[in-house]
Order: structure tokens, then sequence, then C-alpha cells
């Protein structure tokens, strides 16, 4: 069937690089791009960098302005989405109307996971994911003297480093034995704690948030897992992220963690594809499915479906993943997942700041991390993705379920 | 405001004003030059907003930083002397009437 319309759900990074990829791909049908935020398709990455600090305002943190989006005909609608009819190829919005698709994009990204603590509620915690957030955090930054920060993730400590250099009294506690566990090795850890301690932050490790206190509705301090007792007059919370599965699940597609998607990122419905921080997908890298925050699986994933959509020869979705993350005068520069590696090798120094980590799995590279050493990341880019696409000759598509 | 003027790889010249502070990709983005993608927002991680300064305008600016430099030989169109990335040059009056021309492709 030819495709005449295409709606895109979420208009985050992957929802507006659909509808940005689509027109460059020569898409000439009807493309609906559907947010539930009120301003234009923004980036997130400088909401707890550049935004916080002011140094950047909304016009630079918008992808295009208005008039973009009438010249090359993508229809912006700012509106929740409250089901998706999948009998008669639809999606009801809020209000009421229906939009009637040929095809389906589902880019509805995900959500911070909530503080379950007892205090959560008080005003002064707070989360960061949208411009909301980070408008509501940088009204509160220029009073803030004592901030507790929950979680030593990028988001956590990228807010951190900020808090710091704008002058407060900063402590973050993260339940882990060290920093961004999850996504680096602890070579890479340590070279982030050290720093943040030179910077004057103080990083708790193995230490949780038992609860919130409050005074007059307002708060006031944290306690501590481990008993402790820190003034706080803002708490800052960076404990991951849900991925948005309620209106795909009530749909009948296939959820797990994350929408389920195959190699060509569609959905358990033909009519149907996921991308970024919502899609659950089958990746070499992680020897199984995996699901990815970060702007290049967003814009990546976004451009392999609107080639198949524009009519394109449909290709197994295959990019090397990349990311990076910036703290205090550190760039961090990720190619590849550290999951798996048994074996590091380090170049340059990590108390120069000049430090990358080599990380194998069974003698192969799977992932370089890099501080200051760009020319190694980008090499290792390169490298990576020339393995993939060789790999890809001699083995097409690993997953034709 | 200092002035940059984009050359489409069909030779169509866009003159645009860019204000002072604001990167030569932002002046892109923002005034719709279709050829300038610019998909990590800035932050030289994507090298998809690669622009050829005019050469005999190449020491009007500063010095390309390590990591510019390491992002170049990654470019999709072909890495040539004159070689930058938009998102790395910050417009000032000092370089108003920069000459760019805008590579063929991105990705």
């Amino acid at each position: 069937m030819t495709i005449r319309s295409v709606v895109i759900v979420g208009a985050g990074q992957a929802g507006f690089q659909t509808a940005l990829s689509l027109r460059q791909e020569g898409f000439s049908g009807k493309v609906v791009l559907i947010g539930d935020e009120p301003s234009l398709p923004y980036q997130r990455p400088p909401l707890s960098k550049a935004y916080l600090f002011g140094k950047v305002g909304l016009d630079a943190l918008r992808f295009r302005q208005e008039k973009f989006y009438g010249d090359h005909r993508i229809e912006v609608r700012h509106d929740l989405v409250a089901a998706i009819d999948r009998t008669n190829r639809s999606v009801i919005l809020g209000s009421g109307t229906s939009v009637p698709y040929d095809h389906l994009v589902l880019a509805v990204g995900a959500h911070n996971r909530a503080l379950p603590v007892p205090g959560a509620e008080l005003d002064g915690v707070l989360g960061l994911r949208t411009l909301a957030d980070a408008d509501a955090l940088r009204a509160r930054l220029k009073e803030a003297k004592n901030v507790v920060v929950v979680g030593a993730g990028f988001i956590g400590l990228e807010f951190a480093a900020v808090a710091n250099t704008l002058g407060a009294n900063v402590h973050v506690l993260e339940l882990a034995d060290r920093a961004m566990a999850r996504a680096v090795t602890s070579e890479m850890s340590n070279l982030f704690a050290d720093a943040h301690r030179s910077w004057g932050v103080h990083l708790e490790f193995r230490q949780g948030l038992s609860s919130i206190e409050g005074s007059q509705g307002k708060v006031a301090a944290v306690k501590t897992t481990h008993g402790g007792r820190l003034p706080a007059d803002l708490v800052v919370f960076g404990v991951g992220v849900l991925p948005n599965v309620q209106l795909a699940a009530e749909a009948g597609l296939d959820v797990e963690n994350g929408i389920r998607v195959d190699a060509h990122l569609v959905t358990s419905d033909p009519a149907i594809s996921a991308i970024g921080d919502c899609a659950q997908f089958p990746s070499l890298e992680a020897g199984g499915t995996v699901r990815l925050e970060s702007v290049q699986n967003a814009t990546d994933q976004a451009r392999t479906v609107a080639a198949r959509l524009a009519g394109k020869p449909a290709r197994p979705y295959a990019a090397v993943p990349w990311f990076w993350t910036d703290q205090g005068d550190l760039k961090l520069q990720m190619v590849g997942l550290v999951q798996g590696c048994d074996e590091t090798v380090v170049l340059g120094s990590a108390e120069a700041w000049s430090f990358s980590v080599l990380c194998f799995r069974h003698k192969q590279l799977i992932a370089v991390e890099s501080v200051n050493r760009a020319a190694d990341h980008v090499a290792a880019r390169r490298l990576l993705a020339a393995r993939r696409r060789s790999r890809l000759k001699r083995q097409p598509p690993y997953d034709s379920t | 405001m200092p002035t940059v003027i984009f050359v489409h790889p069909n030779g169509n010249r866009d003159a645009l004003e860019v204000s002072e502070g604001l990167s030569v990709m932002q002046g892109a983005t923002g005034h719709g030059i279709e050829e300038v993608l610019a998909e990590c927002g800035g932050n030289a991680m994507c090298a998809t907003c690669h622009v050829y300064v005019q050469e005999d305008q190449l020491n009007r600016l500063p010095n390309m930083t390590e990591e510019e430099e390491a992002l170049l030989e990654g470019t999709a169109s072909e890495r040539l002397p004159n070689s930058r990335l938009s998102c790395q040059i910050t417009m000032t009056a000092a370089l108003d009437g920069l000459v760019v021309l805008l590579p063929g492709k991105q990705v």
C-alpha cells in the first residue's frame, strides 16, 4: 500500500527528526507531528547544561523556527493522544478529534521515575526532563543554597556541576558504589567522582534517600538511608526513566521494557513503528534487545524509519550507539555499549583529564570512553561502524522475525 | 547584525543576518538553510553541520579545537583544507560578510 499520510506521536528529538527526514527523503504525503508540550520541538540535552546557566535561550533550543514547519508542510499539533484506533488506523486526541494515518510512528519517549520516599510531593522537589522542568529549576537555582541531588547518573551529575558552579552547596546521593554505574566503566566513574570532588561537590555512594522533610509545605532537609540529615532548599532527582508504553499497551501492541520492535523498528502492528527512548529493539551490541536513551539513537532510528516510509529499500537498524555528557569543564564521549566488558585498556592520564578507556569483551573492542581525547572517540566510532558494515555483509539481518 | 553568505551546492547565495554570539550553525538552521542538519544540536558530536569556508577567509576564523579537528575526519562530504563545523564558529562583528559553502550531503 502506498503511504500517503504519516502521523508521528511525540515531538521530541526522534519525532522531529522523523518529520525532517521524511521530507529530505522526498516523502510528499501528509505529515502530522503531535506533541503534548506547548512549545515547538526543542532539544533536551542543553536543559541540564547551557540552558540552566542561562547561556542559551529558547530560540537556540528549538530545532527549527516556526516557518520551517509551514514551508515543509509539517502539521504540528499540541495535544495529548488518548488512544490508537488500530482498526480504523487513526489516533484519538485528548480533544476527541481523530487523526487518520496510513503509518503511525510512536516516538513517545520516557518519563522520570518517581522518587519513592515520603516528602517527594513537597515544593522544591523536582525532576529534570522538560523545558518546563528546566525553567522551574533555573528560577530556583537563583536562590538555592543547599541542593541535594538524588542519583549520580548523567542528568544528576550534569545538574550538580551547574548548581555547584552557580554557588550552591551540592550533595549528591547515589545508591550504587560509583558514578554513572549503568553506563560507564569504573575507571571513568572514578575520574568523574574525583573531578566533582575537586570542584567542591559532595558525593556520597551507597547512600540513598529515606525521606524528605518539609516546613510549611516546602522542602527543608533530607534524611539519608544511613541516618544522616542534610539541609536542603532544593532536591533534584535523576533516578532513571521509564518508557512511555501505556498508549501502545492499551492498543494491544507488544510491550516489554519499551515498545517492542523488530530490526526494522516496526511494532507488532505493521502499520506502526516505534523509535527513540520508548523503543526496545534488537541490537548486536547488546546481544539481545535493548532500549537506549540518547540523541544518536533517536535521530538514527528516525532516519531509518523515514527512509523506509519514503519508499527507499528497507534496511535493518544497525547504527553504532554513541553518547556524550558535559559536566563542569569535562566532556565525556562514548561509543558502543560497555555492558559485558571483561577487559579494559587505558590511554592517557586520568589525573590530567586526558583519558580514554577501551573496553573489550572476549578480546573484541566493544566500547570506548574518552575525555579530552576526541581523536580516540572519532577513530573508535569509525572502527566500530566499519566492523558493523562488514559483518552485516557476511550475515545479513540478524533478526528477521 | 553581521551577515553570513551561504552558498548552496547549486551556486545560489543567501546573505543572512546572524546575531553576534550565535554560531554559524544556529544562524543557518534558524533561517532554514537545509544543508545544515546539526543533529547533535551544536555539541561537536555529529559533524552534520559541516561547511567549507571560502579559502581566502579562513584566516578570519579562530583556530580549530582538537575536538573539531577530530570530528571533521568523519564528515559525509569530503573533508577539505577549508572544512569547518559551523557549530564551532561563533559570530562576531569581525566575521561580517563571512562566506561559507554548503556541502552536498551531511549524512
